[in-house]
């Protein structure tokens, strides 16, 4: 058995990254147990000494919670995800709709929709979550980031009447084997983006916001805060240039 | 293949993520993620953002029927949705917008012919078929040009551009592309505004061949 499970997860982060990597105590500190805390209690620990060598789809409990098994638990929506894709698990599709429906409907709002407008696209968006869970892959996206593009593409594809281009996917190299501590990383990654979010400057949180949310143009961007578009643009870069640092400092 | 040496710019790519992005231009940076590994992870970065700021979106109720409605749903059938995948050098997207229509080429005279795939609201994306050694008209742009290299190469005054290669252009840019040596040169191209040619001839022309 290669895994064991540090007895509180929820102070306890280290060692990490699994594999032979230095120099990542710090993030013991991204965990604010102030903040979203299902995905803090569901982060796992690993104490490896190798990768793991099998793979277990997870299962959400009626309740919703992570069961932990093999002692390694992803984040709360993607094991709702995996439930739904793996299993149609309707429980863990209804748990999901609870947490998720109020922030895509908030989210879809500071879009631009209109709130009737608003619930009618995250029907859409939960269905299509529902009928296309099966393309979900843990090794390649987030859960958030994969919902995110649904979102995205379902509001664009209501409002617009036209379907948005799509990129082909690209075919992982032959023999790529599913490896939890890939998707753990992943994982990690999106806490460590969140804190990095948390972190910058308003004017450069709000830049971003916009840019991922408000569905806005550079142009449009300048014109709604009435800052010339060159300082918009910079700053979008400035914020970006931010994350991607903080990003960095994980591999 | 050579390795792809002109991206996407970042900015672009996040602004293809949130869909700001012109549908003419989604189509180009579309169907260069469909061809290139780093802009794709660059497009997962962005949104893993998008995926962070979802979550800690203000959350607002739905409606109390909103989740019994939906699950009544789960068990309808979807509605079949076409699927146009990748055909030879023509990718996903590319095929997306011909909706399983064959290709049809227009010439525009000295061998170079065009294939307009959308034309609308925020500008218009076509193919451009080069054959080797011929220029595209000296042209600049009134607004911003999208250029993929789907077959063959060219270069101008700013580079080469092989498969893959995505050429942006904006008003500072005046070229002269030349598809190089080989098969002939295909391209994806999106603009959001007419391209002005610079000699006369082609001006006049312009709102006839809708270039």
């Amino acid at each position: 058995m290669c895994y064991a499970a540090q007895p509180e997860a929820d102070q306890v982060l280290v060692p990490w990254p699994p594999i032979g990597v230095s120099g990542r105590a710090k993030i013991a500190a991204v965990h604010d147990p102030t903040s979203t805390p299902v995905r803090i209690r569901t982060m796992l620990t690993l104490n490896l000494d190798r990768p793991p060598d099998n793979f277990t789809v997870l299962r959400a409990s009626p309740e919703g919670k992570a069961v932990v098994s093999n002692e390694q638990t992803y984040s709360q929506l993607t094991v709702w995800l995996l439930a739904v894709r793996d299993h149609r698990d309707r429980a863990a599709f209804g748990d999901m709709f609870d947490y998720l429906a109020p922030r895509l409907k908030g989210f879809v709002i500071r879009c631009g929709a209109q709130p009737a407008l608003a619930e009618e696209i995250v029907q859409d968006v939960m269905l299509t979550i529902w009928r296309k869970a099966g393309m979900f892959d843990p090794h390649k996206a987030q859960a958030s980031a994969w919902i995110y593009q649904i979102a995205r593409n379902r509001h664009i594809d209501i409002v617009r009447k036209e379907n948005r281009p799509v990129p082909d996917e690209l075919g992982e190299d032959p023999g790529t084997e599913p490896d939890a501590s890939q998707i753990l990383a992943l994982e990690q990654e999106t806490l460590q983006l969140k804190q990095a979010i948390e972190q910058l400057h308003p004017d450069q949180k709000e830049m971003i916001e916009k840019a991922y949310i408000g569905d806005l143009t550079h142009q449009e961007i300048s014109t709604q805060t009435g800052l010339p578009l060159g300082t918009v643009k910079s700053r979008i870069r400035l914020g970006l240039g931010r994350l991607r640092k903080e990003l960095k400092g994980l591999r | 293949m050579p390795a792809i040496t002109h991206h996407i710019p970042a900015p672009m790519i996040a602004a293809y993520a949130s869909g700001s992005l012109p549908h003419a231009f989604s189509m180009v940076v579309a169907s260069h993620l469909s061809l290139c590994h780093d802009c794709q992870a660059a497009l997962g970065a962005h949104q893993a953002v998008g995926g962070a700021l979802l979550e800690e979106a203000a959350c607002v109720a739905v409606s109390q029927d909103a989740k019994s409605n939906l699950m009544a749903q789960l068990d309808e059938p979807a509605a079949p949705e076409p699927l146009y995948d990748a055909k030879g050098i023509y990718p996903g997207p590319v095929m997306q917008s011909l909706k399983g229509q064959p290709l049809r080429w227009k010439t525009l005279g000295m061998g170079v012919k065009q294939n307009i795939l959308f034309e609308g609201q925020g500008g218009s994306a076509r193919l451009l078929y080069i054959p080797a050694g011929q220029a595209v008209p000296d042209h600049s742009h009134n607004g911003l040009e999208l250029t993929l290299v789907l077959q063959g190469s060219f270069s101008d005054e700013t580079g080469r551009f092989g498969v893959g290669d995505v050429e942006i252009g904006d008003e500072t840019l005046e070229h002269t592309p030349v598809a190089d040596a080989g098969d002939p040169c295909i391209c994806l191209a999106a603009t959001d505004a007419p391209l002005r040619f610079k000699a006369f001839m082609p001006r006049l022309l312009q709102p006839l061949f809708r270039i």
